[in-house]
């Protein structure tokens, strides 16, 4: 069972095609989908895990069909109703029945401050440091939240099972295999992992290239 | 176990099918509920079209080419480093710079979604965000160079950087050759946006 987003190493998508970089967004309405969605974000309803898993929770048709901006939206509205910040009625066209969080709403003085602050990741944690810089690991073997079913992980499937090389530790930080769930930071040891090219691909470009993913201490075991 | 359930009943399809209509739909109802006022998503859409760029990251590169003390410190601890010339903020609170070289090519993706050091080069392109970018970057980074008109030689290895958890990455590319003279102003003009994602090179003076 795997959900549609983890795409890396997927065949068949075509061609990347470059953009001018004064181009920003190709609509206007891709302006408002990018600030309602801070906006609604700053009501402190959920959090950057809970919002990766509902975009990742749309139907694998809808993702596939769906333009960047769109899926943010549908997440947003499917968001809202979770947290019972919006009524389905309501998303239908009927008048607002209720009217919280009000004091919470971003007002436009306060939104260079807000985006400035940003959200650390990074929290204090019991969970010692396992592995040094240098070490060998071994990656989960399956791509899964072993926590909640069908729940969200940051452990792409094509880096599973995978033998890598700890380049760095960045501190501890915020599990989002907990965090996504409401089930806490549970902050531990994340770590930049170093993988040949030649470990995760059956034909490697090239023997020399690698890929490097930051992975959480309980996504690694030591190698045997 | 809990079980994370998956319904086909997901209440965005409540919404008008078109795009442009849905996100009217509900910016006016967040409106009517007093929980988002269209002035802040004005000053929001402002902050990220005229004020926050890849200008940001531009000017981190061109100063870590003139400068080997700050150069060192930005590869030693980018997020204090950036956040000193004001560069700090949104998707961006865990900064790594990485550095091209002979050796080396750093290159940027998220497979999973679509993580970019805000603060630094603004919101991501398209084809950043894009399927085929996501897909392929991780398997064939070098088929995907060649989509940017980009060849490295056989000796260089590419490091691709998969943008899995809250830190972001930041690539210093390799300063062009006769750029000697140049100064941090003129240096800045030759730093492109790909340049820093690791898809182009900096431009020749």
């Amino acid at each position: 069972m795997t959900r549609v987003h983890d795409m890396g190493g997927r065949f068949g998508d075509g061609p990347v095609l470059p953009e001018p970089e004064h181009h920003i967004f190709d609509a206007e309405w891709h302006k408002r989908a990018l600030a309602l969605t801070l906006a609604a974000g700053a009501l402190g309803k959920w959090n950057i895990d809970t919002s990766r898993h509902a975009r990742e929770s749309l139907a694998p048709k809808d993702y596939a069909r769906f333009g960047y901006y769109e899926k943010w939206i549908a997440a947003l509205a499917d968001l809202l109703v979770k947290t019972d910040v919006v009524s389905r009625a309501e998303l239908v066209g009927a008048l607002p029945d209720s009217r919280p969080l009000v004091e919470k709403a971003l007002t436009a003085d306060a939104v260079p401050t807000v985006l400035a602050k940003g959200g650390p990741a990074d929290r204090p944690s019991d969970v010692i440091q396992m592995f040094q810089p240098g070490a060998m690991v071994l990656t989960r073997h399956r791509a899964e939240n072993t926590a909640v079913n069908g729940g969200h992980t940051r452990l792409p499937s094509y880096a599973s099972g995978a033998k890598g090389q700890i380049l760095r530790c960045h501190g501890t930080h915020v599990l989002p295999d907990c965090a996504a769930h409401g089930l806490g930071d549970c902050a531990e040891p994340l770590y930049a992992v170093a993988f040949a090219a030649s470990e995760l691909w059956a034909h490697p470009e090239n023997p020399r290239d690698q890929v490097v993913l930051d992975l959480w201490q309980s996504y690694l075991e030591p190698t045997p | 176990m809990p079980h994370d359930h998956d319904h086909d009943d997901h209440p965005h399809a409540l919404l008008p099918p078109e795009p442009a209509l849905r996100v009217k739909a509900l910016e006016t109802l967040l409106t009517r509920k007093g929980l988002v006022d269209p002035a802040a998503l004005d000053a929001i859409i402002d902050m990220y079209e005229n004020k926050i760029g890849p200008r940001n990251g531009a000017h981190v590169v061109a100063r870590a080419w003139s400068d080997p003390i700050f150069r060192a410190a930005l590869l030693e601890d980018a997020t204090s480093v950036v956040s000193d010339l004001g560069y700090y903020g949104r998707q961006g609170e865990h900064m790594v710079a990485v550095e091209n070289t002979d050796d080396v090519h750093n290159m940027v993706v998220c497979t999973l979604c679509s993580c970019y050091p805000w603060p630094l080069l603004g919101i991501p392109p398209g084809w950043y965000k894009s399927d085929a970018y996501r897909a392929r970057a991780v398997r064939e980074p070098r088929k995907v160079l060649a989509d940017f008109g980009v060849s490295l030689p056989d000796h260089t290895s590419v490091r691709v950087w998969d943008s899995t958890a809250e830190v972001r990455y930041l690539v210093i590319p390799q300063r062009p050759a006769g750029t000697e003279d140049l100064n941090e102003a003129a240096l800045m003009d030759l730093v492109t946006r790909d340049s820093m994602i690791g898809t182009g090179l900096a431009k020749s003076p």
